[in-house]
Parts: C-alpha cells; sequence; structure tokens
C-alpha cells in the first residue's frame, strides 16, 4: 500500500468490483430490517405500515437533498451549501407568493431555477478557478443563511396560498384505520427523484461520468470524458435538489423559519457515507443513499416510540454508524489489495 | 522573510481597511483602549477578547491543515469542554471553590485531548481522510454534549472563579486575550524555533516521503490533531466561563467553518505545506472585526452571515491561481511577448 491517506484511492482494490462493494449496502440494508424488526418486538403499534410510510414524509426533503449530495460526492466533491440553499428556498417561496403575489407555479419554477443556477455558478468556480468544493460551497453555506435571514428574521407563514395545499393531499393504500396506508404528494415527488437519480447515474452518459470523474479526474480527462460539465452538472443537481427540498418543505410545513435545516447537510452526507457511497467518490448507490435515510428515520422513529429519549440519541448513533462503515470500508479495500498483491 | 511577507500583505490591507472603516463610521475612540475599573476596554479590545476562542481554534487549525488536514469536530469539542467544565462545577456544593475549578478545567482538558487523540489516530493510523474522521465527531459531538448536561444548559454562579477565565483580567489586559496570546507565541516558538515546523511542512507536503526520510509522519499527525482539539476544548471553556453557562446546541455553533475561514484568510493553503500563524492571527482579527463593522455602518446583523460569504468568496479566488491568470488577462499586454514588469513588481515588494 503506497500510501495510508483515502485522499490517494489504493491502484488496486476489490471494494470497487465483484461483490465486495455489495457489502456496504447489504450492511446497511440488514441494520435496517434489525432496527424494524427490533422495534416491532418492543413497541406496540410499531408494525403498522403508516410507520414506514411515515419515514417517507417526514424525510422527504432530506431524501431528496441526499439524492443531490450523492451525485456530488460520487463526483469526488461535497456540497456544504444544501441545508441553506434549502431553507432559502423555503423563505423565497413564501416571499414570492405572499408579499410579492406572484402565482405559486411561477414562484416555484423561478425558485428551481434559481437553485440549479446557483448550484451552475459555484460549479464553475470549483472546475474552472479550481477552487476546493469545501470552501466554495462554504460561500453558499454563509450566504444563502444570511440571505434567508435578510428576508424575514421570523417565521412567514403560507397557510393563505391554495396551491400549498397540494403537497399534502394524500393517496391511501387500503384501509387506512385497518391495515392501510397513506402518503402524501410530496412522497411521490422524493420517489421520482429517487428513480431519476437511478436511472441518470446508471444508464446514462452523465451519470457513468460522475462515476469516472469520482474514481479518476486525470483518467477521465485522459479519456476524452466531458470533465467539466459533468463536475459543473452534479453540482447543479445538488443545487436543483436542494431548491427542490426546500418546496417540499414549504408544502410540509406551509411556513418558512429562517433558521430551519441547520446542519442538514452533515445529515445528507452522513446518510450518503451510511448508504455505501465513498466520500472519496467513484464508488456508490443512490438507493443505498435511500437506504441511509431511512436508517436517519428509523431512528428517530425509535427514540419517538421509546419517549423518554432525547432526539441527539439520534446523531449519536448516527456518528458511531458512520464510524462503524467508514471502518468497514477501510477494512474491505485493504483486504482487497492483499488479495491482489 | 520574502515570501511570508507578500503572503501578508492582503490579509493585513483587509484589516487595516475594515478598521479605516469602523474609525470613520464610529470615530477614533474604535481603536484606542480606554481602562476603566483597571482593565482596558473599547471596541477594539473588546473584539480582541471575543476573538480569543477562535484565535485559539483557528491557531490548532493551522496546524492540523500544514499537515494536509482539516479537523471540523473542533466545534463539537467546544461544546463538550463547556459542558464537562460547566457540569463539574454546578454538581459541586461549593462553586467557588479554586481547586474545584482547577480540576473541572484539567478534566475538560484531558478529555478534549483525548478526543483529539482519536481524531488523529483516526487519520494516521486507520488512514481515514481527515475530513471524514472528525466529521464522524462533528455529528456525534453536540449530542455526547448534551448527554453530559442531560439536555440542560448548565449555569455557574457568577461568583465561581471559573468565570474570571473568561471576564477576568491580568495586568489591566483581559484574561481571553492574554491566554490566546501565550498560545500564539507557544505555537510560533515551537513550529519555528525547533524542528517541528519544518517537519509539520514536509509531513502536509508528502507523508510518504516525510516517512522514508525518517520523519515520525504518523505521531505528528496524532500530535497535532491532540493540539487542535486541546485548543478548542480551551476556547469552550474561555466561551462558558465568558457567558457563565455551556450551550451544547448552539455554543460554538459554526466555529469550525469560521475557523478555517480564518487559516484560509491568513495564507496558508488548504493542500497542507507552507503555514502562517502570523496570517491567522490577523484572519481572525480581519473576521472579529468584519461583525461590529457591519452593525457599525448601520446593516442589520442579518448581513453578517452575507459579508461572510463575501469575504470567503473573494478570498478563495484571490488564492486561485487560475483566477488571477483569467482576471490580469486584459491588462497584459501582448501574450506571445515575456512580460517584463513582473521583475520591477518584485523589486519594488522587497524594498
Amino acid at each position: 500500500m503506497s500510501t495510508h491517506q483515502l485522499t490517494e484511492r489504493p491502484s488496486r482494490s476489490t471494494l470497487f468490483d465483484g461483490l465486495t462493494r455489495y457489502i456496504p449496502i447489504s450492511a446497511t440494508v440488514a441494520l435496517l430490517i434489525a432496527l424494524y424488526l427490533g422495534g416491532v418486538a418492543n413497541y406496540p403499534n410499531f408494525d403498522n405500515p403508516q410507520v414506514v410510510a411515515k419515514l417517507f414524509i417526514d424525510n422527504a426533503p432530506l431524501l431528496v437533498i441526499a439524492v443531490g449530495m450523492t451525485f456530488v460526492i460520487l463526483s469526488g466533491g461535497i456540497d456544504l451549501s444544501v441545508g441553506s440553499v434549502m431553507a432559502f428556498s423555503t423563505m423565497a417561496c413564501a416571499w414570492l407568493t405572499v408579499e410579492a403575489g406572484i402565482a405559486a407555479p411561477v414562484a416555484l419554477v423561478l425558485v428551481l431555477a434559481f437553485g440549479t443556477a446557483w448550484g451552475l455558478l459555484i460549479g464553475a468556480v470549483i472546475h474552472y478557478f479550481d477552487v476546493q468544493p469545501f470552501i466554495a460551497t462554504l460561500v453558499g453555506l454563509f450566504l444563502f443563511r444570511g440571505l434567508t435571514l435578510q428576508i424575514s428574521d421570523t417565521d412567514v407563514s403560507m397557510r393563505e396560498i391554495e396551491f400549498f395545499q397540494w403537497g399534502m393531499t394524500h393517496v391511501d393504500f387500503g384501509n387506512v384505520r385497518d391495515g392501510g396506508f397513506w402518503l402524501p404528494y410530496l412522497s411521490f415527488v422524493a420517489f421520482a427523484v429517487v428513480i431519476i437519480a437511478f436511472v441518470v447515474l446508471h444508464y446514462t452518459r452523465f451519470g457513468r461520468g460522475v462515476y469516472a470523474v469520482g474514481g479518476s479526474e486525470q483518467s477521465a480527462l485522459l479519456m476524452g470524458l466531458p470533465v467539466a460539465r459533468t463536475k459543473i452538472g452534479v453540482y447543479a443537481v445538488s443545487g436543483f435538489c436542494a431548491a427542490l427540498a426546500g418546496i417540499l418543505a414549504a408544502f410540509a410545513t406551509k411556513s418558512a423559519n429562517p433558521l430551519a435545516n441547520v446542519g442538514a447537510e452533515l445529515d445528507a452526507i452522513a446518510a450518503v457515507v451510511i448508504g455505501g457511497t465513498l466520500l472519496t467518490g467513484g464508488a456508490g448507490f443512490v438507493l443505498g443513499t435511500v437506504a441511509g435515510v431511512m436508517v436517519w428515520g428509523m431512528l428517530n422513529t425509535l427514540i419517538a416510540f421509546q419517549g423518554n429519549l432525547s432526539s441527539w440519541w439520534a446523531r449519536i448513533v448516527m456518528g458511531i454508524l458512520l464510524l462503524a462503515f467508514i471502518l468497514l470500508q477501510r477494512v474491505l479495500a485493504r483486504s482487497g489489495e492483499k488479495r491482489r498483491t | 522573510m520574502n515570501t511570508y511577507a507578500k503572503r501578508l500583505m492582503w490579509p493585513v490591507i483587509i484589516l487595516v481597511a475594515l478598521i479605516v472603516v469602523n474609525i470613520a463610521a464610529t470615530g477614533i475612540d474604535f481603536i484606542i483602549p480606554t481602562v476603566n475599573d483597571g482593565r482596558l476596554g473599547g471596541a477594539f479590545v473588546n473584539i480582541l477578547r471575543r476573538s480569543a476562542p477562535l484565535l485559539l481554534i483557528a491557531l490548532g487549525m493551522t496546524l492540523v491543515i500544514a499537515t494536509k488536514g482539516i479537523d471540523l469536530s473542533v466545534g463539537a469539542v467546544y461544546a463538550i469542554g463547556a459542558a464537562i467544565a460547566c457540569q463539574m462545577i454546578i454538581e459541586a456544593p461549593d462553586q467557588t471553590a479554586l481547586g474545584l475549578v482547577f480540576g473541572a478545567v484539567a478534566l475538560a482538558l484531558v478529555v478534549t485531548a483525548v478526543i483529539g487523540a482519536w481524531n488523529g489516530v483516526m487519520v494516521a493510523y486507520f488512514g481515514v481522510q481527515p475530513i471524514v474522521a472528525t466529521l464522524i465527531l462533528m455529528i456525534a459531538g453536540r449530542g455526547i454534549a448534551q448527554l453530559i448536561t442531560g439536555g440542560q444548559i448548565p449555569k455557574v454562579q457568577d461568583a465561581s472563579p471559573f468565570t474570571e477565565l473568561g471576564r477576568g483580567s491580568f495586568l489591566a489586559v483581559p484574561l481571553p486575550i492574554w491566554i490566546a496570546a501565550l498560545m500564539l507565541i507557544a505555537i510560533a516558538l515551537l513550529t519555528r524555533k525547533t524542528a517541528l515546523g519544518m517537519l509539520l511542512e514536509s509531513v502536509g507536503g508528502n507523508p510518504e516521503a516525510s516517512r522514508l526520510a525518517g520523519i515520525r509522519s504518523k505521531g505528528i499527525t496524532v500530535l497535532v490533531y491532540l493540539v487542535c482539539s486541546l485548543c478548542a476544548g480551551l476556547a469552550g471553556l474561555i466561551g462558558a466561563a465568558n457567558l457563565g453557562s455551556a450551550d451544547a446546541n448552539n455554543g460554538g455553533l459554526w466555529i469550525e467553518l469560521d475557523a478555517i475561514l480564518a487559516v484560509v484568510i491568513g495564507g496558508t493553503a488548504l493542500l497542507g505545506g507552507r503555514f502562517f500563524l502570523l496570517g491567522t492571527a490577523i484572519g481572525v482579527m480581519i473576521i472579529g472585526t468584519l461583525d461590529d463593522t457591519i452593525i457599525n455602518v448601520g446593516l442589520s446583523s442579518q448581513w453578517q452571515f452575507t459579508a461572510k460569504a463575501i469575504v470567503v468568496f473573494v478570498v478563495a479566488l484571490l488564492q486561485s491561481p487560475e483566477f488571477r491568470g483569467w482576471i490580469l488577462k486584459p491588462f497584459k499586454r501582448q501574450p506571445d511577448a515575456p512580460a517584463p514588469e513582473p521583475a520591477p513588481a518584485e523589486e519594488v515588494l522587497a524594498k
């Protein structure tokens, strides 16, 4: 092994091919099932299907930003600005519709276009000026938190706007009172994002480019892949996802809080890593991210069912899981090297 | 010394500009320290006093960044250090006992040092990327601090000597400024008067080559993270002593980002290698002054984040060679003729 840094990934490893690459995600899924069964065994009513459905209601915005984050991390970058962009989008929705009186659909399109444009800009800064992603997206973290506070430093309600009722309109599956469950439209939006992301990552040129750039930017460049377009593209995807997550949050709460989603970027990064994506880029799955978000949601659900535990336990457990998964990735990478050499 | 002066030029110019703006807005009193009740006061001294925790953390961060690492956990460690000391003091029957305060401070520092060593071991021995290794504690650390305080905000009595750490003064100079200045001098002496500084830059430049050259790079990496965490714990103690309480959720929130920002403003590249402790100190002063400037020129405090974002953006772009090349292109006369201008400019700087 030439170096002990993950930044320069070992040149030979089976973590990225063969069956070994499914070990982290299998562990996540196993953990998820264990958490669920543990909940069913310990708490009455935990086997209600609505418990699982609720994971996708409460965590729909987190799921969307985590999907965007998956693109960025797969390409070897990081996006710290998603929490702030998300809060800004919610606030912008509220301001555009309540204060400026713009029709809600137009406002949504504006917000989404703005999020994407911001991603393009920051991606261009990262690529063309060779600024570290960490620093470049830090600008977004501060800038959008500041702009959100400047629009309003108190809650803005969007209850008056008819349009925002749409998100929580729900579809019933079976009899809700008896073994059925319901999902609101905003969960379906999150599912659609996941499916589109899955197809884009695995079956399009752009998606393969993301993996290639994350694996080795130099090699991707030498292979003639459009590195510039790919690197800028992933930040645009992340910006779009953050704006969309902000809109989903607007649907879910019908109000905009200037201090909402502080630290959401950390939750998203943690979910992505627990979902089996390497933070150094080049390897991972968008469906793993879904599992990671579900683990986060399941932990919170268990804490809610327990009743006497504080929500910060979720953060502690998340940290421990992160540790376990990072060490697992190290062990797999090292054993892969041993077998080959 | 020439490269050092050149690196420091921009931060010093920015700091002077900020101070001039403040003097223009509030008068010369801004910079002149006043003496109240035998201790220094005044706007600028207060900025320095409030910036002391950030300076401590930024100094540790400079060392970590010099080894090509980064420590995201300092904000959480700040909260843990504050929580341990405050909780231990409020649980004691007599909060004014001097021994108790020393015990609490020592315990907090030992625990934060252990946390730092853990980060260092993860990076050096397990080979985990620094950003990932410290992310774990960044996520879990505030939860641990909550665990220590039991979800409450422990409030230390004003009579306890512990609060002196943040509010007291020695020879008229506030104690936080003393502590931060002593730490700056200690680290500067340790790294510039011994071989340690060169070893650090060597490890940051190329860990593998350093190891082959006979440098125990793993031990140095662990030491650096330990010092950084210790600085963060000390900063947490000062912050908590100043407030008289430890808020596990909001104490030191985003201080890691401010610290990284200060290091970058000070001219230390995130890529490791050369580091500039004095530059970091100036960077911290710029960040501290920036907050006051916004209020003094009549903008609302909500502008703080926006202003900080603009500073990060400008600094990041100025440090990018690609950006400088792009922005300076119109000023270069002919692309094919080798420009003779840079040479005289060098001489002017040298003078």
